[in-house]
């Protein structure tokens, strides 16, 4: 996994709330085998309609966030289905921090599996972010995991909370099952301990 | 020793490590799978050069792509070739798999437990979020991403934080036309679809207790709409008379051994939960969502709801934009909403409880003259049962289509979709924007009021409806 440490980048603000992952990447590009090549399908029926042209008014179809690595959004981002295909669109597709001020579990989880650092803020600093980016279209923020900080150039500051555990597998890149695969001797053990009727 | 919660039993039951600072390590004794979510997981493994752990402890099926008629002549190459994967799969790393040509083949939720492989006590992953549907047996299930599936395959264990608990305590009989499917349906709406967001829920009380397994596995089955992703209720005479003599339950005497220690994991009186809510089920009314979201939802009573009465901006805005998608207008009846077709199936509706109440409202009668209604069993052995029970011929009377089990419509990646702007009576659950195909129109529902608004042609108040 492609470690995490900072990045600068202006902000797509997509204000909605409970955005589900259906929404995200739809059933019908579930179907590939491949673990890439996602992005293009992300938020597919907002970005482009039914003739497949990009429809001008979505926000990731706004040349001024073209390249944007940061998604600002509403609460209960990515709930419903586990799919991982989410976070493989989001992340193929450029973006590698999402705001929101809650996300569904699975998705949660999926993130830090796919080098994404999804970020919980309160809503209300949530809001005033909405509305720096209302007055200023690309509003920019530099987000520091090591630190622990989002930022931007005017003297903003807000400190955010991440597992510890978690900010070090992003900040190293450390694979999972690696990690696991260490603790052979103790699973052994478990298995030797316990039936599972 | 302290109380405990039967979430913190099954819980410290598997922990194979703890650490202060990092997320436990917890053993599965089933992994369940199927063709979308494994693909990569499998690929992952490969390229690693790691093994499956305990394919014994592995079980697969196909049923997300599936087509439910003509089901061996899948025409979608890239449909096809994610099924080919799979047989591919289990055979190279020797997994158990219900194929198509399997009479165990189904919905993944549906299979797990007719074949006796959902137990009490055990922990239970599936790379689907509807995975919450075993809870049902007092297993600790929970959907699991990609990624979680290659760890689970490789270890067989999992790192998790542990969740904080949520006591949903349901008191009361549910009334004469009401189901468990209005009761969640109707929690949802009123608490919407994150406050089980970092819990795992423990539904309790008589209201429970009173139901049988099909519907204590509807009421998990949507835990994940209330955010949470396990459902839990603990194991009593219903489950067990339901576990035995099922293929892979234990028999004899060791199956009187495992009821002796399934007893133990109710919850402990005086055990205590990180928040508790009571809901009475004698209140509940047949259920109908009118957006984009589960909790969406309003009873059959009621007219669409106007945006400017919810409280805040932004739900005023998501009301809003539910609407225009859902091409609906606040005020109008519930009851005068006019559907194009009907689907009776899924994880949450596709077992043969669901399929006798359909039966019951729709025989005698025909499906209204332009609506298209589908019946999907859950799995083969629902469908078989249904046609012993005859059941089959009551819906072909009526006009159903009735055909081969799969996922079908409920997430639309077969054929099985709705055109745009098409509006659906569904017994699934999700009713997210395209979740039944591009511009699909979803309404949520139980299956008895599925069914009435088949014949109908609108949705309508099944408590009155006159059986023949």
């Amino acid at each position: 996994m492609e470690p995490f440490k900072k990045l600068t980048s202006v902000v797509t603000p997509l204000n909605r709330p409970n955005i589900d992952t259906d929404a995200i990447i739809p059933t019908e590009f579930l179907k590939r085998i491949e673990r890439t090549g996602f992005g293009q399908f992300l938020f597919y029926e907002w970005r482009f309609d039914e003739q497949e042209k990009q429809k001008p008014d979505f926000v990731l179809n706004k040349p001024v966030y073209e390249g944007s690595n940061i998604l600002l959004t509403g609460s209960n981002f990515g709930c419903g289905s586990s799919r991982e295909h989410a976070p493989w669109a989001l992340s193929d597709y450029g973006f590698k921090v999402i705001i929101a001020s809650a996300f569904a579990d699975i998705f949660f989880n999926n993130c830090f599996k796919n080098g994404i650092l999804p970020i919980k803020l309160p809503e209300d600093i949530v809001q005033q972010l909405f509305q720096k980016i209302n007055e200023h279209e690309s509003f920019q923020i530099t987000v520091d995991l090591e630190k622990q900080t989002i930022s931007d150039s005017q003297g903003f500051q807000v400190i955010f909370d991440v597992d510890p555990y978690r900010k070090e597998c992003l900040l190293k890149g450390l694979d999972d099952i690696g990690i696991t695969l260490e603790k052979e001797e103790k699973i052994k053990q478990y298995e030797g301990s316990y039936i599972v009727i | 020793m302290s109380p405990k919660t039967i979430f913190e039993k099954i819980w410290n039951d598997h922990v194979v490590e703890e650490e202060e600072g990092k997320p436990s390590l917890l053993y599965i004794d089933l992994h369940l799978i199927h063709e979308v979510t494994t693909p990569q997981a499998f690929e992952g493994l490969r390229l690693a050069e790691r093994k499956v752990r305990r394919p014994d402890l592995t079980f697969a099926t196909m049923d997300h792509n599936v087509p439910t008629k003509d089901r061996f002549n899948i025409t979608d190459p890239i449909a096809k070739k994610q099924i080919d994967v799979l047989y591919e799969n289990c055979k190279e790393f020797n997994i158990t798999l219900a194929g198509l040509e399997s009479k165990d083949q189904g919905i993944v939720h549906i299979i797990g437990p007719e074949l006796g492989l959902t137990l009490p006590g055990k922990t239970i992953v599936c790379g689907d979020s509807h995975t919450s549907t075993h809870g049902a047996f007092g297993a600790l299930a929970f959907g699991i991403g990609t990624s979680e599936v290659e760890h689970v395959l490789a270890t067989q264990c999992l790192q998790q934080e542990k969740p904080k608990t949520l006591e949903i305590n349901i008191n009361g009989d549910l009334p004469i036309g009401t189901s468990a499917k209005d009761l969640i349906l109707s929690i949802i709406s009123k608490y919407g679809t994150n406050f089980g967001g970092g819990y795992v829920i423990e539904y309790t009380g008589e209201t429970i207790r009173n139901m049988t397994m099909e519907e204590r596995m509807t009421v998990c089955n949507m835990s994940i709409e209330a955010g949470a992703r396990a459902g839990l209720i603990a194991p009593d005479e219903t489950t067990f008379a339901y576990i035995e003599g099922r293929r892979y339950t234990p028999k004899g005497e060791e199956l009187t051994n495992a009821i002796a220690k399934w007893r133990q994991l109710a919850t402990d009186p005086g055990a205590t939960y990180d928040k508790t809510i009571t809901i009475q089920a004698n209140e509940v009314v047949p259920q109908v969502t009118w957006g984009t979201s589960p909790g969406m939802g309003t009873n059959i009573m009621q007219s669409v709801p106007n945006p400017d009465d919810f409280a805040t901006k932004t739900e005023k805005e998501a009301a809003s934009r539910a609407l225009d998608y859902m091409g609906l207008t606040a005020g109008t009846l519930m009851q005068d909403i006019p559907i194009d077709k009907v689907f009776i199936g899924s994880c949450t509706n596709g077992r043969i409880e669901d399929l006798r109440d359909v039966a019951k409202v729709v025989k005698g009668y025909s499906v209204a003259p332009l609506v298209n209604a589908l019946i999907v069993p859950g799995s083969q052995s629902v469908k078989e049962q249904a046609e012993r029970e005859g059941l089959d011929k009551i819906f072909l009377e009526a006009g159903f289509e009735w055909r081969e089990s799969g996922c079908s419509m409920c997430l639309g990646m077969n054929s099985d979709v709705l055109a745009p702007k098409e509006r659906c009576a569904s017994t699934s659950n999700r009713n997210f924007e395209g979740r039944m195909g591009r511009n699909s129109r979803t309404h949520l529902l139980s299956p008895a009021m599925a069914a009435a608004a088949a014949i109908q042609g609108h949705f309508t108040d099944v408590r009155e409806w006159k059986f023949k």
